[in-house]
């Protein structure tokens, strides 16, 4: 599948080229993470319960639904981040770290 | 008297409104809102690059839309308004924000609540799997993002939004597969009456069906919905439903679209304590207020759909009717005769909601019917033969208890999209009234925070 959102029209922006799971993903200034990701693949993380793929669902920051992560491990809700430049996103949760355990 | 501290939560109709009414009378309120920018979800503003002319984005409510952005931008140097801000607590006299990693607590003399509302779901087998929407979201996309949530999409449920949605994804050019009504034909002939109320909306409704007609898209009235069907990885394949004759058919689509009309976002009312009561019309709870929005607790307004829903229009007049009892209240003179006017305006309003409401009935006799293996609580995959079984187990019949021991609204969402389903579920099993199950009580922080927060440096 290659994207599962599809563009009706402001395609006239200019692109933004951000990382997810370190491969370049391209999209457009003013894009969610969640539009960037989901118009170039099909879904945005793996359901912790087991029963398979989600893409979010509620768009307006109340489900939860839609949650990726930096490489620095901060969770971001992608329906109201914006995609910028110099993100580099993961679709699962980094490993936890301890740092006054290092 | 140093001048009253007043704090509007939300910026949608009702807040901008709200704050409109408190700037004229020469108060300047904090504004709290979790969008980027005002206009709430009705009215909800697209990214600052994007060229769409609000006749496209707003259709038959472009003049009404573009009034209320007008008049809020005009206040952005007289009030103290603060985007991208959740709300996650209230007490003591205090609401307590979350911004980034930024967290404060603000002192209230009174607090206008303006909260609104999202999608009302009734889960059905597969409604976890990628590519399942709530209408509403569905609605964003393409106001905010100029995106279709799939190339084929079937828009499933009952309610205005239904055949708005739809329609707009016609126009916009977005391929609709189809349009599944589950409501039943003989509840919107007996709404009418009421929906004459504003015969303007209710001929706008009427056009939205015909310009689907005219797109072609096929439109069955009184289905029940059976399945999304699909793959855990790849996401939905398709809707098998059940028409109006009993016979059951499979629509070929890669993404669904589903809501019930809508339900108020009441945490932050039920966590300033306020009362609520059981509305049997909707079957939902909701905070009790008086005709100028003034809640159980002192110094607590509600206004807009997250009092109740009653629409956008509604919810202007009854924001602006909130912050004129807050200021008269608080010992400041008022316009009786405007609080008058805005009582009749959201009376009207009141009537129409009333047809919606019955027009596009919640449809709780599907909880009955939802197989064991559908999954109710979409957070943490929980099905309704485990709520159900853990209510056998364990004799759990309110709604807080059930929660503890099944997990069914515990999850990240809070319950706001299993809550209702979860309650009639309990409901049939222990062949009680669903006012009986009681309402999941709110619990802060109203949204997960990131955990890292601190508090603001000085």
């Amino acid at each position: 599948m290659s994207g599962r959102f599809v563009r009706l029209g402001e395609t006239e922006r200019p692109p933004v080229t951000l990382h997810v799971d370190g491969q370049p993903v391209t999209a457009l200034e003013g894009d969610t993470l969640m539009v960037a990701l989901l118009s170039a693949g099909g879904t945005l993380r793996q359901s912790e319960f087991g029963d398979g793929r989600r893409a979010g669902f509620c768009l307006m920051g109340a489900c939860q639904d839609c949650w990726v992560w930096t490489e620095s491990g901060d969770r971001l809700r992608a329906c109201s981040t914006l995609a910028e430049p110099s993100q580099r996103i993961l679709t699962s949760q980094p490993e936890a770290t301890w740092p006054n355990l290092g | 008297m140093a001048e009253p501290r007043i704090i509007v939560v939300g910026a949608g109709p009702s807040g901008a409104r709200a704050a409109e009414a408190l700037v004229m009378a020469g108060i300047r309120p904090i504004v709290i809102d979790e969008g980027r920018r005002d206009g709430g979800q009705i009215f909800r503003r697209q990214p600052d690059n994007f060229t769409r002319p609000y006749a496209k984005l707003y259709g038959t409510e472009a003049g009404r839309a573009k009034a209320l952005h007008d008049s809020f931008d005009a206040l952005k140097d007289q009030i103290d308004y603060r985007p991208e801000t959740l709300v996650w607590n209230i007490a003591g006299g205090q609401v307590w924000t979350a911004s980034g990693n930024v967290q404060e607590t603000l002192p209230y003399d009174a607090l206008i609540l303006c909260t609104g509302a999202t999608d009302r779901l009734m889960p059905v087998k597969g409604w976890n799997l990628a590519g399942t929407y709530s209408l509403g979201g569905s609605q964003v996309a393409l106001k905010s993002q100029a995106v279709s949530i799939g190339h084929e999409v079937v828009f499933m449920g009952s309610g205005p939004l239904l055949y708005l949605v739809a329609s707009q994804y016609v126009e916009a050019g977005a391929k609709v597969a189809a349009v599944l009504d589950s409501s039943p034909k003989g509840a919107r002939i007996k709404a009418l009456p009421d929906l004459m109320a504003q015969p303007l909306m209710l001929w706008n409704g009427i056009k939205l069906t015909g310009a689907l007609k005219r797109a072609r898209v096929p439109v069955h009235h009184q289905i029940t919905p059976v399945e999304i069907v699909g793959d855990a990885d790849a996401g939905v394949s398709g809707v098998r439903f059940r028409s109006a004759s009993g016979a059951e058919r499979t629509i070929h689509c890669d993404a669904v679209a589903v809501g019930y009309h809508l339900r108020p976002e009441t945490q932050l009312a039920d966590l300033a304590r306020c009362e609520f009561a059981f509305d049997p019309g909707t079957r939902q709870w909701l905070p009790k207020r008086d005709a100028d929005g003034r809640a159980s607790v002192q110094g607590v307004y509600l206004a807009g759909d997250g009092a109740k829903i009653l629409g956008a229009k509604s919810a202007e007049a009854s924001g602006r009717l909130a912050a004129l009892a807050a200021i008269s209240d608080l010992g400041l003179p008022v316009d009786g005769g405007a609080m008058t006017a805005l009582r009749r305006d959201v009376a009207g309003h009141a009537k129409f909601a009333r047809g919606l409401a019955s027009a596009f009935p919640w449809p709780a006799h599907q909880a009955a019917a939802l197989p064991d293996k559908a999954i109710v609580c979409r957070c943490e995959a929980i099905s309704a033969g485990d709520l159900r079984s853990v209510m056998r187990e364990t004799g759990a019949v309110e709604a807080n208890r059930a929660k503890a021991f099944s997990r069914v609204g515990m999850g990240r969402c809070q319950g706001r999209y299993c809550g209702l389903a979860a309650a009639e579920i309990i409901a049939v099993e222990a062949k009680i009234p669903v006012e009986q199950v009681g309402r999941l009580r709110g619990q802060a922080p109203v949204k997960p925070l990131p955990i890292a927060i601190g508090d603001e440096e000085a």
